[in-house]
């Protein structure tokens, strides 16, 4: 019988966050994926020893940008925070007490934050209360997963708001739709996280809002700005996605016996287990690639690999496979459009398709 | 995307190089582009890093800001970046036509227009983002720029947002126009990615393309690992010549890449319909040149209703339009219409010219055209058509059907009694017959933007100019 901590087996664990959930939501169908999250296994590091470096990276400048902006807003016990929540929620907030979960240790936040949070729940303050770094946990596909959010969760009169502080500018009004959406996306996380919390409090979940406070430079200047944004389309997709990925225990059960991610590291950390080993583990758990793993995803490289040698139609991109209708290979396509190959039951109209296609093609470029 | 560029795409991929799906070019291409790479700083908005610039293949000029968290180097590099750019553009304004319109005055437009060619759709962003952030300043007042900042401003932000008009070339990207001619044997995303794009296009797929160390990023964004091991480094040694080469290794590959790109699209033979759109992109360039001699205020930081619907309305139908003359102006546009039933070519296999509609004084010559065609038609009796061998033609479906399509001529024929010779397709001749017509609705009529009604907002506010827009921080 596999688990999870035999798949990772020596490597050490390597915590979630949110992006990490948001990304797994993006993909559901990924067992792959599925299985090395689960089992906390460092994607990054297992790509690097594959010979497949993920395309990530992130510039020192966005990184002290990012950071500097961050300090910003938190400076002074959330001074500014507390500044814009009170114009954006239209809150009489008189003070506010602020609590940085970080404080107490690592090992301690969790229940921690459980403790502040069934207390602000259960008592409705009326004094605000911001709470920074609260470690939130949610359950992904039987698995507990812990979050490490930056985000601050603020609470008024016992309703819970969640923080997001991000660096991309908002100007005129207006941001990178992209950059939103994967905020909102990470944002929902954190709200799914905390209602289940409250949840399992005994308070009502919808205590927490879904609508999230976005925090991002206005303009091109290092003035914060806030705006609401509604995330329960976010929410409803990921909670669904959630609900229908598969369960790991079945993807484990669905792997040879015995198989490992492991990476073996020796005594100076680095991996010393044999490249084509390690890669034939890797295969016996299906990954579904497509193009947009390339910006979420520190396995894509060997994946796109795989869907080359394979000739799968997802490289081109999911509008492409959608428009062949299932054909899954590139051969079995072109061979229904040269007429070289007889569609199969069910294929008789995107063969129909191709064929025409084809010659067109043939009759335009002669 | 259709399955038509879909199967392009899949032969791509089996065959190792990018497939056309385009015959003729369906974009103009200036005598003499500007070429313009802009670098931003990463993490920040707007902050430029550098650019590549230049109309001269052999002399790019580079422009780079050595300490980018420098407010008054930005601004210097932006004045820099005004004397390249704004005696280009402004060059174009001397040669003019004298142009006659229907209910209105008539009006000068440019023999020929700028053009600026940037890698990527992003770069398109980062231009208009730079013209945002610099055409509030003034060069006058308490917070002074550099002379010609607040125009480049102007200009940049008309070109960005005109950039988004379907078919308009005055800003183009390569990567974009290059995957409208051809089909390489990656995803959309990936050919956002020039060099990789071009791989395809000339010797086929290639690693090396997504190796920022062979080829770096073509921009806005750099290399983060350049970014920290090398960009950073130099910046921190003070040595404003250390980061300038630094940068230009990041930008001389791509203008390369650029140029080659100019030379494959300009291998391609031009399409009437990029003419046509080219005269309108210079009556557009004029319209904005005369716009600011009569000294009208920067472009708003969000348009006004009136403004907006208008603008959506010239889109939409730029769009239609775009749509239609490259179908027009290229059979294998035409294919994918063919290919769902909208379209369908074959041979003419027989014709009744002299026949006629009605009696007496409303009696009408109405030559009757039937077609043989392999094409699914998909096009009930009585729709009207056009064909691209005869752009005045206007033709009605009579019936269709095993591979059968009778169709009569109602348009273009001539005055006489007769049709016109050529008017009616020979026997034996290949000819091709759309739904697709150039007629759209016209555009509803909209207030003066001063009568806006109150449940749009009201007449928008009319520019200022104050100082807290001359000194709008920009770190």
């Amino acid at each position: 019988m596999n688990t999870l901590d035999a798949l990772r087996g020596t490597t050490p664990p390597r915590p979630h966050d949110a992006r990490a959930i948001a990304a797994l939501a993006a993909n559901p169908g990924c067992a792959r994926r599925a299985l090395l999250d689960g089992a906390g296994i460092d994607k990054d590091a297992v790509a690097r020893h594959l010979g497949f470096p993920a395309p990530f990276g992130q510039s020192p400048f966005a990184i002290t940008r990012g950071n500097l902006f961050e300090s910003l807003v938190k400076a002074d016990g959330c001074a500014e925070l507390l500044r814009m929540l009170r114009e954006l929620l239209g809150l009489p907030v008189a003070e506010v007490a602020y609590h940085d979960v970080e404080n107490v240790g690592a090992h301690l936040r969790h229940t921690h934050t459980r403790a502040l949070i069934d207390r602000a729940a259960r008592e409705g303050q009326d004094a605000g209360t911001l709470y920074d770094h609260p470690l939130l946990s949610l359950e992904i596909a039987g698995h507990t997963a812990y979050l490490e959010p930056d985000v601050v969760a603020f609470q008024l009169g016992g309703r819970f708001h969640i923080v997001e502080i991000k660096s991309f500018a908002v100007v005129d009004g207006q941001a990178d739709p992209a950059a939103v959406a994967a905020a909102a996306r990470q944002a929902a996380v954190y709200v799914l996280a905390l209602r289940a919390l409250l949840e399992e409090l005994g308070h009502d979940p919808l205590k927490v809002s879904h609508e999230v406070v976005l925090v991002c430079p206005e303009n091109f200047a290092n003035r914060p700005v806030a705006s609401l944004v509604d995330v329960r389309r976010q929410l409803a997709v990921l909670r669904r996605q959630l609900a229908r990925m598969t369960t790991l225990d079945r993807l484990l059960a669905g792997l040879p016996d015995d198989v490992t991610f492991d990476l073996r590291p020796g005594e100076d950390g680095r991996p010393t287990r044999p490249v084509a080993e390690l890669s034939d583990a890797l295969r016996g758990a299906t990954a579904r690639y497509a193009p947009d793993c390339l910006s979420t995803c520190d396995m894509c490289f060997f994946c796109r690999d795989e869907a080359r040698q394979e000739g799968s139609s997802d490289l081109l991109g999911r509008q492409v496979r959608d428009e062949l209708g299932g054909v899954a290979s590139v051969a079995e396509a072109l061979g229904l459009a040269d007429g070289e190959r007889d569609p199969a039951e069910g294929q008789e109209e995107i063969a129909r398709l191709l064929r025409n296609a084809e010659r067109l093609r043939r009759e335009c470029l002669t | 995307m259709s399955l038509l560029t879909s199967l392009a795409r899949l032969r791509a991929l089996e065959q190792g190089i990018a497939q056309p799906v385009a015959t003729v070019r369906h974009c103009h291409l200036s005598e003499r582009p500007m070429v313009f790479i802009p670098l931003k700083l990463s993490g920040e908005a707007a902050a430029p890093l550098a650019a590549m610039l230049g109309t001269d293949r052999a002399r790019p000029r580079l422009l780079v800001v050595t300490q980018p968290r420098n407010r008054d180097l930005r601004f210097a590099w932006a004045a820099e970046l005004a004397g390249e750019l704004l005696p280009y553009i402004e060059g174009f304004l001397a040669d003019t036509e004298t142009v006659e319109r229907r209910n209105a005055d008539p009006y000068e437009r440019a023999l020929d227009a700028p053009q600026l060619i940037v890698p990527n759709p992003a770069g398109v962003a980062f231009t208009r983002l730079l013209g945002r952030s610099t055409r509030f300043r003034r060069a006058d007042g308490p917070y002074p720029v550099p002379e010609g900042v607040p125009l480049l401003g102007r200009w940049l932000t008309y070109l960005g947002e005109r950039a988004a008009y379907p078919g308009s070339c005055l800003m183009i990207s390569a990567t974009e126009e290059l995957a409208r001619h051809w089909a390489s044997g990656q995803s959309a995303l990936e050919d956002a990615n020039l060099a990789a794009l071009l791989a395809w296009i000339t010797t086929g797929p290639s690693d090396d393309a997504e190796d920022p160390l062979v080829w770096p990023p073509a921009g806005p964004a750099t290399d983060p690992g350049f970014d920290a091991e090398v960009l950073a480094p130099a910046i921190e040694s003070g040595s404003d010549e250390r980061v300038t080469e630094a940068l230009r290794t990041q930008l001389e590959p791509t203008w390369r890449l650029m140029w080659q790109s100019v030379d494959l699209l300009s291998g391609l033979p031009e399409a009437p319909g990029a003419g046509q759109r080219w005269e309108q992109d210079r009556g557009s360039f004029s319209g904005m040149a005369a716009h600011l001699a009569e000294g009208a205020p920067p472009q708003p930081r969000r348009d006004g209703a009136v403004a907006a619907a208008a603008k959506l309305a010239r889109m939409e139908r730029a769009q239609a339009a775009y749509d239609v003359q490259r179908a027009y102006d290229d059979p294998l546009i035409m294919a994918e219409y063919r290919l769902t039933g909208e379209a369908f070519a074959g041979e003419v296999i027989e014709t009744v010219p002299d026949n006629t509609e009605g009696e007496g004084r409303s009696r009408k010559l109405r030559p009757l055209v039937v077609i043989k065609t392999d094409d699914p038609v998909r096009l009930a009796p009585g729709t009207s058509l056009g064909t691209p061998e005869r752009r005045g033609q206007g033709a009605e479906l009579v019936s269709a059907g095993e591979g059968l399509v009778t169709l009569k001529i109602t348009k273009g024929m001539g005055r006489g009694k007769t049709a016109a010779p050529g008017a009616v397709p020979e026997v034996g001749e290949r000819v091709c017959y759309t739904s697709l017509t150039g007629d759209f609705q016209g555009s509803p009529a909209l207030p003066e933007a001063e009568a806006t009604p109150w449940t749009h907002g009201g007449p928008p506010p009319e520019h200022v100019p104050d100082d807290e827009d001359a000194q709008e921080e920009w770190s």
